[in-house]
Parts: structure tokens; sequence; C-alpha cells
């Protein structure tokens, strides 16, 4: 059975990268606690449109925990904290207790301007991957898929780099505004198969040089970034990349 | 020139000149444990007295101090380049709100501060023993014989004052060694899943066998020399 709490809503407004920014409050009164944090942010903007105000702005599409695009700092943890890792999506009223105040930021980062409250532009990855995040491959018949032998621990590895998402929460709880464990993991989910080794070396240095002309950080190696992913990415990734890297501009 | 201009370039220049001072750390602390000999032989500084002076003559001293001094420099310089790029990278909005996970060392998010603290001592530090030893002997008229290392240590390190600040210095170099050693294998990109636990423990037990040698030495100079 569920649960009913109240609580109180101190979210993030801002007009666009320029503005200020401020918080406001709300009283959230009798929520479920089988709610996803969404649904109650949904609930909260039903009310403060009723109250002829302006709804809070958030970023979210699949609810799902598999789009990356929900990037709530909430209570100080990006996606808020949960115990083995969740989007803000997958994040349920239930982890919250009676009468709490929960504030909610935007990622904060110089390379993700705020576009409005709490969305944010994370366009900035898409500019990483564009600049090597994928295999050159001719269209035509697609080979025998065991034409090429892969061992099961290698696929594994690939694939859980591959989980990645996206959602930019290793830069928001980076305290040097980092993105090495996204681009380690996008890095990464190519380097470990023969079919991504072709353009290894290219790929490295192309990602790692748009990271840095983009204004991401130096890594100190904190370790904030994995303790928050929501799909458990490793700095293991991050020494990958750095050998990847090194590898590569040695051989040049 | 990759090494200055990308990140994880800049990173390898930390790395390398920070291992680089862990080594030279290594043979200092074993240079200073002969003088602990002296300390219970009652020989009056005779063995340690023979290392400096071994050291003090010899050309290749001189070129050893003059690449620790371009390691120093380096470290310290790309450490402030890098401190102020990441300051700039995270932006001027600061979040109301921060909650530090349990496995982010504090350390390591405060290298910067914990550096400061390092290059302080080391300015104290070189004042006491080598402004007051070797740049005296070079201008003539030193308080005592240069060579007579024993005797500076028992002057300093009986002076409680210089005891405390030198035991708060070695403190702030093992936080930043504890989490210095592993970063920097990291950094090289010689770590992973199982080396992660492995370097995390070698850099911790390495780093407080070598600060625990400098410890021993300003005590034991302090209670019995
Ligand atoms: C005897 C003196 C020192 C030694 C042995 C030493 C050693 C190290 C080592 C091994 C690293 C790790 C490199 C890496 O992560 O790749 C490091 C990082 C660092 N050091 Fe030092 N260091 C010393 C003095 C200083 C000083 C004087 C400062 C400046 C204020 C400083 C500031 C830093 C900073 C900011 C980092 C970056 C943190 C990181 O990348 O993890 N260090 N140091
Ligand atoms: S590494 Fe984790 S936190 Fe970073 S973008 Fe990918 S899923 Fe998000
Ligand atoms: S909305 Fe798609 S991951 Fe949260």
């Amino acid at each position: 059975m569920a649960k009913n709490i109240s609580f109180t809503v101190r979210y993030w407004k801002q007009n666009g990268p320029k503005d200020q920014g401020h918080f406001e409050e709300k009283h959230m009164q009798n929520i479920p606690d089988d709610t996803s944090f969404l649904e109650m942010l949904d609930i909260m903007n039903e009310e403060l449109i009723n109250e002829g105000k302006e709804p809070f702005v958030f970023d979210h599409d699949c609810r799902e925990g598999i789009c990356g695009m929900c990037s709530l700092y909430i209570n100080g943890t990006p996606h808020g904290k949960t115990a083995a890792g969740a989007t803000t999506c997958q994040l349920y009223i239930r982890r919250f207790h009676e009468g709490d105040v929960i504030t909610v930021e935007p990622w904060r980062s110089a390379a993700f301007p705020v576009i409005k409250d709490c969305m944010v532009d994370r366009s900035a990855f898409d500019k990483i991957m564009a600049a090597g995040g994928y295999t050159t491959i001719r269209t035509g018949q697609a080979q025998d898929a065991n034409a090429i032998l892969i061992p099961k621990e290698d696929a594994d590895e690939a694939m859980d780099c591959a989980t990645c998402i996206g959602c930019g929460a290793c830069v928001a709880a980076c305290k040097n505004g980092s993105a090495m464990l996204f681009v380690s993991s996008k890095v990464s989910q190519f380097a470990l198969l023969p079919q991504g080794r072709v353009e290894a070396a290219r790929r490295v240095k192309n990602m790692v040089a748009k990271m840095d002309e983009l204004g991401f950080g130096n890594c100190t190696n904190t370790r904030a970034c994995e303790a928050v992913c929501p799909k458990n990415e490793s700095i293991a990734n991050i020494a990958r990349l750095n050998r990847e890297f090194l590898k590569a501009k040695l051989a040049d | 020139m990759w090494l200055t201009n990308s990140s994880i370039g800049r990173k390898v220049i930390m790395s390398v000149t920070g291992v680089s001072l862990i080594l030279f750390l290594t043979f200092h602390a074993c240079m200073n444990i002969v003088a602990i000999f002296d300390v219970f032989g009652k020989t009056g500084g005779e063995h340690y007295n023979w290392v400096c002076e071994m050291l003090g003559t010899n050309w290749y001293a001189l070129v050893g101090t003059a690449a620790l001094a371009v390691l120093v420099v380096l470290h310290f310089v790309y450490a402030l380049i890098l401190t102020l790029q990441n300051k700039k990278a995270r932006g001027s909005n600061k979040y109301a709100v921060t909650d530090r996970p349990a496995k982010v060392e504090w350390e390591s998010q405060n290298m910067f501060v914990i550096g400061l603290i390092v290059v302080l001592g080391l300015c104290l530090h070189l004042f006491n023993f080598w402004w007051n030893m070797m740049a005296a002997e070079l201008m003539g008229a030193p308080a005592i014989e240069a060579t007579d290392g024993y005797r500076y240590m028992c002057e300093t390190f009986g002076n409680p004052v210089f005891l405390i600040i030198y035991l708060v210095w070695f403190a702030a170099l093992w936080f930043h060694l504890n989490h210095g050693m592993w970063s920097a294998m990291q950094t090289l990109g010689w770590n992973g899943k199982t080396w992660f636990c492995r370097w995390k423990c070698i850099g911790q037990i390495y780093t407080t066998i070598i600060i625990l040698m400098f410890v021993a030495v300003a005590l034991v100079f302090n209670f019995c020399a």
C-alpha cells in the first residue's frame, strides 16, 4: 500500500543562460510514495498552472531510464540519491520523508548552459560524439554475425560501456566540470571491439580534442562521476581512455 | 604539443613530475634514517655528516638539485593551470546543496590547497636547511659548518615550534600522496578494475612508510638528540 507524504519542493527558476536565477518553493500535499519524481513534478506544474503561475521547466523523454534526457540535481546529488544508481525518472517519492525540503537544481557546468529553469543545453555531448563516436562502415549486405569472433568478456565489457546514456550527471557532479567518464565510456565501447579498433587512434584523439575545445575541465580522479552515474560506468574506462590516448599520441 | 595543449597531456605532466618527486622523497627519507642511527649510536653525527659531505662535494648532487627545482616548478605551475581551468569549466553558478558521495576522498578534491601547504613547508625547509647551510657556505661565513647537517637537524627539531610546523607539513604531504599515487597511475593509464584496489593499497602503504620515516627523524631529534 502506498503511503502519502507531504513536503516542500525548492526549485530553480532561471530565464536563459544570462539570467541570475533564483529558487521558488511549492508545498506538495499528500503525494503517494509510489509516484515517480517526474510525475510529482507534473502534479506540481498542474497546480502551478491552476494558480496562474508559470510552470517549472525540466527535461525528460522516455521516463524509463534509457534516453538520458532527465537531469535534475536533487538534494546535492545528480539524479537524486539511490542505492544502486538510477536516473531522475526512476527516482520515487518513497526515497523522501514527511516534511522534507527537496532542493532541485540544474546541472551546473560552464559547458552546459541553462536554457530555462532546470533544462540545460547538453549538445556539447553530441558534438563530442560527432567528432568520433562511430565506426565508418560501408553500407551493403551485413556480414555473417560470427565472421568476427569476440570473447564474451570483451563483448560484455563493451556493452556495459555502451549503456552510458549521455545524461551528463558525471559532469554535473565533478568539481572540475570534466566529461571524462562520458568520453571514456564512449571511447571504450568501440575500443574493446575489433570493429572499433580500426579507427581507434583517430577516434580517441578527435573526441578528446573536441572535449577540450568545448571547455570541459581536466580530470583529477576524484571519482565523484562514477559515484553518481545512473549506469554505473567505472573510472576503469577513464584509465582505458588515457591509455588509448597516450598510445595514439606516442605512435604519431 | 599534446603534452601541453590537451587535458590528458597536462595530467601526464602532473603525474610524471609527481612520481619523480616521490622517488626523490624516498631517497631523502632513506638518507635521514642514517641520522637516527647516529643519535642512538651517540656518534655525534659521524655517519650522517659523511652523507652530507659526499653529496655536497659532488657535481651530480648539484645537477640533481637543479632537476628537482625544475620538477617542483613544473608540478606547481601545472597544478595552478589545471586548477584555474577547472574552476572555469565548473562555471560561476554554485550549487546551493552538495552531498559528497562516500567513496570520494576528501583529499582528491583539495589537492591544490594541500599542495599549497606543501609548498609553504618546502619554503621553510629550504630556509632552514638550504639557505642557512649551502648558501651561507657559498657566501663565506656559515654559523655552523655546512657539512655538519647533523647539527642543523639538532638545532631545528630541538625547537618545538619548528617540530610542530614540520609535523603539519608531513601530514599535508601524506594526504597529497595518498591520493596522488594511485591518481598518477590512473592518469598514465596503468589502472583498471583489478589494479584500482592494488594501487590504492600500495599507494597508502608506501606513503605511510615514507611519511613515518620523516616523522620518526623529527621526533627522535626532538626528544633524544
Ligand atoms: C614533494 C612534493 C609533491 C609530490 C611528491 C607530489 C606528488 C603528486 C602526485 C603523484 C600527483 C598525482 C598526479 C596525477 O594525478 O596524475 C600529484 C597531483 C597534484 N599535485 Fe602534487 N606533489 C607535490 C607537491 C605539490 C605542490 C607543491 C602542489 C601545488 C600547490 C601540488 C598540487 C597538485 C595538484 C593540484 C595535483 C592534481 C591532482 C590530481 O590530478 O589528482 N603538488 N602530486
Ligand atoms: S557516464 Fe554515466 S553519468 Fe556520465 S553521461 Fe554516461 S550515463 Fe550519464
Ligand atoms: S527520461 Fe529518459 S532516462 Fe530519464
